[in-house]
């Protein structure tokens, strides 16, 4: 089949959009009526003219396979509304026979052709395999005084005593991320703000204070013997201190499909943190996509709910074989594929357990739950296994938890009865992202 | 680690000493460095993350009934999560651009939807609810929507509680009206808000039923329940509802009697109806108007309000109450077998404040009695200046007595007076046409905008009505209205730009018409 024959929904469109104002822009142009010299390519692009207030025409083209965009109008949005507007009109109706682009939409298709082709190609300079070692040593050099300084601090942490934290104030423990930052160690230099947080995080903030903290000390720990440790786990280390990763993942190539995709931003508000989960068909193995966008932008990448593709996936060496980078990729395959199989709340834990021989510092793992019944509660919810007398908490504040209206998606999805429910799974419970109602294999992200 | 592990032996005593820190810990515990401390909590962590176990499963909640109605359609489903999150998207600008307003759509489709008799989909019953929460416009039809798994979501979420208080729509799982048992269980043990769902049920079904329902506890209920219970019976109200309400005009409580007298005067063969005639045929006579000189004990018991508001004189206030709840039919007599438009027409003698008084107060009987003849003759011809009518200038008052004309004659009235006073003040009259506006109404309110334009005035002085024919205008016009969406040069005494503008409201509006046709044709089941 050509590679367009499978449409997305409108839904997987409208889940592109950066904002609601461009979703809600973008659905009013989904209509025939805006739109002129609309078509499509066997190689999967469309393209097609857009009414605007002026008396020009935007001319708007979608590349499917990136997604990619590319429109005339002056919107900074990405995609704009033409580009969401072209898809829905594209998910309603399709494109019609796959026809030839005009000239405006071939250029481009042409010169993003191109780019592939030389990527594939190969990085054009020959690497200076001296000098990298020379700086990869110098930064090791860095990270280690940063440790050592950090070690220092959680010394004093305890020899000082906890309780003294609720008042002493999240400054010096900023002052200690920044000087984290500045021995180029950002992996530290995060959890050191984590950390700074937790005596203001409510009852029972010592005992968590003291894990976190002992966990930190882990990290340096095993930083300081890196040399001597395993290479899975010392990559782990490297990325958990947050070195860049270094040499070739593995690379896997099956049918995968995307389980979840939702955005966080930094407690600063300068950076958007999108997540991307993905699960193979084919090997069943689960994959975390990450994509990031400067203030006040969203992230480029994004992929539905529900979409399956085909696509090579590199895994980074290291944290569990989760991070994982996409590579080529084919346009997709399916707007989506049956339900996924659900595990019970005690084979989820025990998959997070397993995955923390490889990641000690793993928060959560990813877990298709079911059949389970959500239970809403005034001090908080549950999934429960729609059979025995198991529950996982699922958290409702700190890092990691999600808005209060998902959850109520979810109970209004279940009306009390059992779904299936994909998630991460932690040490504080069980976070929701994705659920299938009984009797639908088309899932519902939980925003 | 093992060292340190058997030294702190224990979680709790870990996070003591860390509390505590390890420079005050002395004698009785191991003096750990905090180092040692650091890495058996570091063990502890681990170790406790790896070997998590499932939580004791809470009370699950009942499951919801079930919903035998069919969902909609994908498109509509789409549809409408765009409604809704249009709903809090909020547009931003002023200005309204040429795209259309969704959330004014809302209603349309909810009750194209209900038409159809469709269930919400479950997953976007929390944003109906939040929506019928922020609007309680949009209450019982979104409600209705939710049916069953609204009204289990909203005993779940405080934020929802209205759902099971409201009295509109609260019905998810009502018996059948022919169903005696469960209609006397549920009436007997139901929330207040499935009580009113169920005796509006009942009273659909068979009004003198509902009556007998209602008498069995009427004794017992509280007054603010009895007041909405009484209301109830507006629906279906006839002459077998008289003895129950005339007794009802000795209720303990002032707002039941006064919704008795209302009723009862609604119905021109009550007693009351009788007694308000009598005292108002003796004020009013061909000769003149004579107001009442008291408030007595018997127009006290009927509902008669003793207290004129402030700055109306109390003898006008009761003689505007008797004619207001006196059937219309005893003025023909009265007047010398005259119909109403000659009564209407007639100059009053004696004082001409009188005149006015008695006019408003026939307004207020000809909506009560929803009488159409009286209604015609006080709203007199549509091309009359409106000040000049015979019964009220007041737009409102006016809207009220076209809602008691048959739906034709209503668009053909509201029509003519279009064509001739324009759209300045039609807005209000329009809001009581049967939605989608009859061909006539359609195209005298089309003719006008254009007219508008044409005078070279900004569109947005006529944005009230531009909103409503979006909502109200028969998505078949948008054909026809395409000619005017293109930009225009400005006339040469127009306001600067203003054909641009209006360019643009009409392709709003030709583009709402055409989104209205896509969405009812989305609900058409597959």
């Amino acid at each position: 089949m050509t590679e367009q024959g499978v449409r997305w929904t409108a839904e997987q469109v409208l889940a592109l959009a950066p904002d609601d104002a461009s979703r809600k822009a973008g659905g009013r142009l989904g209509g025939a009526g805006s739109w002129s010299q609309t078509g499509g390519s066997a190689s999967g692009s469309v393209w097609g003219l857009c009414k605007g207030s002026g008396s020009k025409p935007y001319q708007t083209v979608v590349d499917l396979t990136g997604p990619a965009y590319k429109c005339s109008c002056p919107s900074r949005k990405f995609p704009c509304k033409h580009a969401l507007g072209l898809l829905l009109l594209w998910s309603a109706e399709g494109a019609g026979e796959p026809g030839e682009a005009p000239d405006w939409a071939s250029r481009w298709l042409a010169s993003r052709e191109e780019k592939a082709v030389r990527t594939a190609a190969g990085p054009a300079r020959p690497v200076d395999e001296e000098a990298a070692r020379r700086r990869a040593g110098r930064r090791a050099a860095r990270v280690g005084a940063g440790v050592a300084e950090l070690e220092q601090r959680l010394t004093d942490l305890l020899r000082g005593g906890l309780a003294g934290q609720e008042q002493a104030g999240y400054a010096a423990w900023e002052e200690t991320a920044a000087r984290m930052v500045d021995a180029q160690a950002p992996g530290l230099a995060g959890r050191v703000r984590e950390l700074g947080t937790i005596p203001s995080c409510g009852p029972g903030w010592p005992a968590r204070m003291l894990e976190e903290a002992a966990l930190l000390h882990l990290l340096d720990r095993a930083w300081l013997g890196v040399e001597g440790l395993p290479e899975q786990l010392a990559a782990t280390v490297r990325s958990r201190v947050g070195l860049p990763a270094s040499g070739e993942g593995e690379a896997v190539r099956d049918r995968w499909q995307v389980l979840a995709q939702y955005d966080s931003v930094s407690p600063d508000g300068r950076l958007t943190t999108r997540r991307i989960w993905l699960r193979g068909l084919g090997g069943g193995r689960p994959a975390l996509v990450l994509d990031f966008g400067p203030p006040g932008r969203p992230p480029g990448l994004a992929l539905p709910v529900g979409l399956v593709l085909e696509a090579e996936v590199r895994f980074r060496p290291g944290s569990a074989g989760l991070r994982a980078d996409l590579g080529e990729r084919s346009a997709a395959v399916a707007p989506y594929a049956e339900v996924p199989a659900g595990v019970t709340t005690g084979a989820a834990l025990e998959a997070y357990g397993a995955a923390l021989r490889q990641d000690p510092w793993l928060e959560s793992w990813p877990v298709v739950l079911g059949p389970v019944v959500p239970v809403p509660g005034e001090l908080g919810w549950q999934l429960a296994d729609a059979r025995g007398t198991c529950a996982l908490p699922v958290p409702l504040s700190g890092p990691g938890s999600r808005s209060r209206g998902g959850l109520w998606q979810l109970a209004a999805l279940s009306g009390g009865g059992p779904l299936t429910v994909f998630g991460e799974c932690g040490h504080r419970g069980f976070t929701p992202l994705t659920a299938w109602q009984p009797g639908s294999a088309e899932p519902v992200p939980l925003v | 680690m093992e060292k340190p592990d058997e030294e702190y032996g224990d979680w709790e005593a870990l996070v003591g000493a860390a509390l505590l820190g390890t420079d005050r810990r002395r004698g009785g515990g191991p003096a750990g460095s905090p180092q040692a401390l650091l890495d058996a909590a570091a063990v502890h962590a681990v170790r406790r993350r790896a070997g998590l176990r499932p939580a004791e499963a809470a009370a699950r909640p009942d499951p919801a009934a079930r919903d035998p109605r069919p969902a909609p359609p994908d498109a509509a489903r789409r549809r409408l999560a765009q409604l809704l999150a249009g709903r809090t998207a909020g547009n931003g600008s002023g200005r309204r651009g040429a795209t259309p307003d969704l959330t004014e759509l809302l209603p349309q489709w909810l009750a194209a939807a209900a038409r159809h008799g469709y269930r919400s989909p479950a997953a976007l019953v929390p944003a109906l609810l939040d929506a019928a929460r922020a609007r309680t416009d949009l209450r019982p039809q979104a409600l209705a929507l939710a049916g069953a798994r609204g009204l289990w979501l909203a005993r779940l979420n405080p934020d929802w509680r209205f759902a099971l208080r409201g009295g509109a729509g609260g019905a998810g799982e009502l018996p059948e009206a022919t169903d005696p048992a469960g209609v006397e269980r549920l009436w007997q043990e139901g929330l207040f808000a499935e009580r009113v769902a169920l005796l509006g049920l009942v009273r659909a079904h068979e009004p003198a039923a509902a009556l007998r329902l209602l008498q069995t506890t009427w004794s017992t209920e509280r007054a603010e329940d009895r007041l909405m219970f009484l209301d109830s019976l507006r629906a279906g109200l006839s002459d077998a509802d008289e003895p129950f309400l005339e007794a009802a005009l000795g209720d303990r409580s002032r707002n039941v009697r006064a919704t008795a007298a209302e009723l009862l005067s609604a119905l021109p063969r009550s007693a009351l109806a009788a007694r308000m005639a009598k005292r108002a045929l003796a004020c009013v006579s061909p000769d003149g108007v004579v107001p009442p000189a008291e408030c007595d004990a018997g127009m006290l018991r009927d509902g008669v309000v003793k207290r004129p508001p402030a700055g109306r004189g109390e003898r006008a206030w009761w003689l505007g109450q008797l004619v207001e709840a006196a059937p219309l039919s005893c003025w023909g007599e009265r007047f010398g077998g005259l119909g109403p438009a000659d009564i209407v027409a007639l100059p009053v003698a004696a004082g001409e404040g009188w005149a006015e008084e008695l006019h408003a107060a026939w307004c207020r009987a000809a909506v009560r009695q929803r009488d159409a003849p009286w209604s015609r003759a006080l709203l007199g011809a549509p091309s009359a200046p409106p000040a000049a009518g015979p019964g009220t200038p007041s737009l409102a008052e006016r809207a009220k007595l076209l809602e008691t004309l048959p739906d034709g004659e209503r668009a053909a009235w509201v029509a003519e007076f279009i064509r001739a006073h324009g759209l300045s003040e039609a807005f209000q009259l329009l809001g009581v046409c049967v939605v989608p506006w009859a061909g006539t109404l359609g195209r005298a309110v089309v003719e006008a905008l254009d007219s508008a334009r044409e005078a070279g005035s900004y569109p947005w002085s006529f944005s009230g009505v531009m909103g409503l024919a979006e909502r109200c205008l028969d998505p078949a016009e948008a054909g026809s209205l395409e000619a005017l969406t293109a930009a225009a040069q400005d006339p040469p005494d127009a306001s600067p730009g203003a054909a641009a503008y209006w360019s643009e409201a009409f392709q709003r509006l030709t583009a709402t018409l055409r989104l209205r046709a896509t969405m009812l044709t989305e609900l058409t089941p597959t």
